[in-house]
């Protein structure tokens, strides 16, 4: 099987440990990874900060050059998010119907990662090991708006070693929000506050999820506050084996 | 009125001010806010309860996800009709002996009540909850008449007793605990040995206001809903005295926005289930009044409806907006939003606060003010998922974002702001890869001599420093994800 990688800007520069995951994870799980050279940005940034027009010129940029692309695999949900909540709305207002026919046809071939695994591969046991007391945070696009539900906890109960810690008010949000953080950075960071009294109260030593802005969110507080839990992909654990742990990187 | 303590030494905050005409930007009107640790405690406490409340009844219907739908479909059909149903409406409440005022806005609504209670030379009115009293500024317009308001709602008069203005739109008082309602009223009823067990507060407030009940001619309500087909209004309520004020004055004066209109009777079916689940997490509501026009010799006898616009049908002819007035203001995503969680309703700088309250305040006021509420929200859509009506609310919040922006980035002032600049420049930067890679390359040289040696940024300069005053961020890597592939497709055979 042939999958194409849209690693989102800010994994690519931020965390290019979570790319380098995924690689190594879907080629052991015989997929041929593709990476188109041309990407960027799927303009999430831009539309919920209100600059539609520049939003809409990225989100044609995406579709064509995707279009022809078997399955396309994101591993950050808002990004699949923004996809599939904005797009429809951004080609309605800015584009025309041939963008808008080449936009439904790729849709269904886009997947976030945990919908790539579960879904398309048909696969829950990935083959991990991650000997360590993970919790779990359910970033808001994953929950509501993907809807993710159990696929990330199957994957997770299968890796071997794992002790999955339930985080409470699950639902809660960790208060990033993009520019919100910036923007409303006092009420943002309160949020934060309030998020991360429920992911200490787990004592894990590692908070995941399948979105690094919540991660990039909560561990810069976490270091911040000089705490040890460490914040890391999940696509890092899932890629995480005996002969090969997770690469470390504070 | 709930609260989970005593109250040590509360932070004071200012007086709210709940005229977005006046008020802050939601950025500075929250910082007092988020000092205060009584108010958040008291807020956190509150919608905890009420939101735990609501699952647990909303998980008892298995027909809940078509309640919803039903509710959207019924509130749209009455969207895309709107005109028709009024005058349904007016027609229907004329016949039963009602008499029906049209407002454009605020200041003829006013004048329309002025005129009214004038007329029957009233020198007080007793108040039902009403937040579209409170939307038009009411109160202050009948005290400037010489006209006392005296609100009957147990959470309106601790607020009205306390000089504080409602901060939910069900549980007005929600940000105040029992022991300061103790204070507020031993303060103002002069009741030294009150007790602050809920017994005894609602006993001094039932006693202070039983006379007015028995004494004051004039009543002002809202209006739940209004039913076209038969020309009644319909008031929901907890408490019971509501159901004095319909039906104890010689004159009763409803106000009511134009979109609370429903076509039929049978609506109600769908409307109180999803309304009282939603709003108190209740099966039911203890009191729902249901009345048309007069009814000789039994209740007032002169009865005004005043249909209120105030920018409501602007909102009407656009598509992605519509759907906020679908709102029946039930305050379910209230409860559930994590902003609103921190700040309570009076940074909204309206008496609707919340998300709600986010794209309802400035689609009334034009976005001429309350730019900053569209932004007020992390998009994180707790809201859309709690709503009885299934309003977007995320979906709303980005399009008004949009419109802000628009409106915004004419300004030159705005060439040279730092949010804008950087929007601009990271655009023209994902337009390209190249270019975006020689950014990532520049960023990492920018970023180096902020970054520490454990590898992380602890300060940064301009809007960075909104991002570190409570957070650190991790330096860039040395080595992008594009680059690492790159170097590892040269490496392959």
């Amino acid at each position: 099987m042939r999958a194409s990688l849209f690693i989102a800007c800010y994994n690519d520069t931020l965390f290019p440990e979570t790319g380098r995951a995924v690689v190594r994870l879907l080629e052991r799980l015989g997929v041929t990874l593709l990476f188109e050279p041309a990407q960027t940005c799927c303009g999430q940034m831009h539309a919920n900060t209100g600059f539609r027009a520049e939003a809409f010129s990225q989100a044609k940029r995406f579709i064509r050059l995707y279009r022809d692309t078997e399955s396309v695999v994101i591993p950050s949900s808002s990004c699949v998010a923004m996809i599939r909540d904005q797009y429809p709305g951004l080609i309605a207002s800015l584009g025309n119907d041939a963008l808008r026919d080449e936009f439904n046809t790729l849709l269904p071939r886009i997947y976030e990662l945990s919908e790539f695994l579960i879904d398309k591969l048909a696969i829950d046991d990935v083959g991990a090991y991650f000997p360590h007391r993970v919790t779990y945070h359910a970033s808001c696009h994953g929950l509501r708006a993907l809807h993710l539900g159990d696929r990330p906890f199957r994957l997770l109960s299968k890796v071997r070693g794992l002790e999955l810690v339930p985080l409470a008010n699950l639902d809660r949000c960790c208060g990033f929000g993009g520019t919100f953080s910036i923007k409303n950075a006092e009420v943002s960071s309160a949020m934060l506050e309030t998020k991360l009294q429920d992911v200490l109260a787990t004592r894990a030593e590692f908070c995941t999820a399948l979105d690094n802005s919540c991660l990039m969110h909560l561990g810069g507080a976490l270091h911040r506050q000089s705490n040890p839990m460490r914040t890391i992909h999940l696509a890092q654990i899932l890629a995480s084996t005996e002969s090969r742990p997770a690469e470390a990187r504070l | 009125m709930t609260g989970p303590s005593a109250s040590s030494s509360p932070a004071r905050t200012p007086a709210p001010i709940l005229n977005p005409v006046h008020a802050l930007p939601f950025p500075q009107a929250a910082l007092p806010i988020l000092r205060n640790t009584q108010l958040r405690a008291n807020v956190a406490h509150a919608t905890d309860v009420i939101q735990a409340k609501r699952a647990r009844l909303v998980q008892e219907k298995s027909d809940w996800q078509a309640l919803r739908t039903a509710a959207a479909a019924i509130r749209d059909n009455v969207l895309q009709n709107l005109g028709d149903y009024l005058e349904q409406f007016e027609t229907n409440c004329t016949a039963a002996g009602g008499i029906v005022h049209w407002a454009a806005d605020a200041d003829e609504a006013r004048h329309i009540i002025l005129d009214i209670l004038r007329h029957e030379n009233a020198s007080e009115v007793i108040k039902i909850k009403t937040m579209t009293s409170a939307e038009i500024q009411l109160n202050p317009a009948l005290q400037a008449a010489g006209i006392d308001p005296i609100e009957t709602d147990l959470a309106e008069l601790i607020l009205q007793l306390g000089d504080d203005e409602p901060s939910h739109i069900v549980v007005p008082a929600l940000h105040v605990n029992r022991f300061q309602v103790r204070e507020i009223f031993a303060r103002r009823m002069g009741l030294t040995n009150l007790a602050d067990d809920p017994q005894a507060l609602t006993a001094a407030a039932r006693a202070h206001l039983r006379k007015k009940f028995l004494s004051v001619p004039t009543a002002i309500s809202g209006a739940n809903f209004l039913i076209a087909e038969t020309g009644s209004v319909a008031i929901v309520e907890s408490e019971g005295n509501g159901r004095m004020c319909l039906t104890l004055p010689r004159t009763l004066i409803a106000l009511a926005g134009i979109e609370k209109v429903l076509p039929r009777y049978r609506d109600l079916e769908v409307m109180l289930q999803i309304l009282a689940r939603s709003a108190t997490g209740e099966r039911m509501n203890p009191y729902t009044s249901l009345w048309s026009g007069v009814v000789p010799n039994d209740g007032p006898q002169r009865f005004h409806v005043v249909l209120l616009d105030n920018g409501r049908s602007s909102i009407l002819a656009r598509p992605v907006e519509r759907q906020t007035l679908r709102c029946i203001r039930c305050a379910a995503c209230q409860n559930a939003c994590p902003v609103y969680r921190q700040t309570g309703g009076h940074a909204y700088g309206s008496v609707y606060g919340g998300p709600i309250g986010a794209i309802l305040t400035p689609q009334l006021m034009h976005l001429e003010h309350a730019q900053s509420l569209p932004f007020a929200s992390s998009l994180c859509g707790a809201c859309y998922e709690v709503c009885p009506v299934k309003i977007n609310i995320p979906e709303v919040l980005i399009e008004l974002r949009a419109q802000v922006t628009d409106l915004e980035r004419r300004h030159t002032s705005r060439i040279f702001d730092p949010m804008y600049l950087g929007m601009r420049i990271a655009n023209s930067l994902f337009a390209n890869a190249s270019r975006f890679r020689i950014a990532q390359r520049l960023g990492r040289i920018t970023l180096r001599p902020f970054t520490r040696k454990d590898g992380w940024i602890h300060s940064l300069p301009s809007l960075g420093s909104r991002w570190t005053a409570s957070r650190d961020l991790r330096g860039l890597p040395n080595q992008t994800f594009r680059d690492w592939w790159s170097a590892r497709q040269k490496e392959k055979p």
